[in-house]
């Protein structure tokens, strides 16, 4: 068994108006920055997996997203479980 | 009826919602979320407004894994009266027991003031005493409804939308719309009729003194329902 680091993020469904990044993006603008475009802000979630293989620490993070860390009715999530570090602990 | 108010740890309307029920002569109890299970004789379950675990991750997202929530899916599915207002709402959409789902407000603001409502469905035990617009306040930062395009299209076609923001003429338009809720929705009622949702509190507007008494009639139409199905067992 190692331990994994999950990177999870969470971010509006594309055919849901993100109010948030709109603002932002007319921020950005105003500052200049007429190449920035499409913003979108989610939330950033790290956590521990404690799994044999990444396959698996896969699964159990995705079942967490589906059964919590996300809503499926408005947020849509993606997972990046990165590799474990030598010593098999990530602290 | 007895009713049963739900206090979450963030919970900070459960004491305006009992005082609301004792008010429209019902017997309000106070029921923990680490219970078990509501009381027995319990014919109504509220799940009032606040910010029930700090609104942490999403709006009543850790609420629905309280303990007391499995009996009240238990309850809704026998039948049982449940309403959630606010926070109640979003608990429910959260626990499934209602579709779709509440997000950030669409100006980005938590928005504080009395909004005007048309009732839409007045065949709801929720409802049955409304007559006209109410006059009733709101207080939230996520309020806008949302919902797949295929469950909105079977929600209105059903009649489950109950209640809709409306302008001094009754008509649901942008301006009188102070969240971004599609379709201007304030509440709606799960399939069953039994699980009804809003965003407005209606157990702030029951005296003239908290300037409007409005919101009354969604309790006395709780009584209206008893005192029918009384009538139709005798």
């Amino acid at each position: 068994m190692k331990y994994y680091l999950a990177h999870i993020t969470i971010t509006l469904r594309k055919a849901i108006l993100d109010v948030q990044g709109k603002t932002v993006e007319n921020a950005l603008h105003s500052l200049h920055m007429p190449a920035l475009s499409n913003v979108r802000i989610g939330k950033h979630i790290e956590l521990d997996v404690h799994a044999p293989d990444k396959e698996t620490a896969q699964d159990l993070v995705e079942d967490a997203c589906r059964k919590l860390l996300a809503n499926l009715v408005m947020e849509d999530y993606s997972v990046d479980i990165l590799e474990p570090r030598k010593n098999g602990q990530m602290k | 009826m007895k009713i049963g108010v739900i206090t979450f740890p963030g919970s900070n309307c459960d004491a305006d919602a009992r005082y609301a029920a004792t008010v429209s002569g019902h017997q309000a109890v106070q029921v923990w979320h680490k219970d078990e299970a509501i009381p027995s004789d319990a014919e109504v379950i509220i799940l009032p407004g606040g910010f029930s675990y700090g609104d942490y991750l999403r709006t009543g997202a850790i609420a629905r894994f309280s303990p007391i929530m499995k009996d009240v899916k238990r309850f809704a599915s026998e039948g049982g009266l449940v309403i959630g207002i606010c926070n109640g709402f979003q608990i429910l959409c959260e626990s499934g027991l209602l579709p779709g789902a509440l997000i950030r407000n669409e100006n980005l603001q938590f928005v504080c003031r009395d909004v005007l409502l048309r009732v839409e469905n007045t065949n709801t035990p929720f409802t049955s005493a409304c007559h006209g617009l109410m006059r009733i306040p709101i207080a939230h930062g996520e309020g806008r409804y949302i919902a797949p395009p295929e469950v909105l299209e079977r929600l209105e076609a059903q009649h489950q939308v109950v209640f809709r923001y409306v302008n001094e003429l009754g008509e649901a338009t942008k301006d009188s719309n102070p969240n971004g809720s599609i379709n201007n929705i304030a509440g709606i009622i799960n399939e069953a009729g039994n699980v009804i949702g809003m965003m407005p509190h209606p157990e702030r507007a029951i005296e003239p003194v908290l300037g409007s008494s409005d919101g009354m009639v969604v309790f006395e139409s709780l009584t209206m329902h008893v005192q029918r199905a009384i009538e139709s067992t005798t």
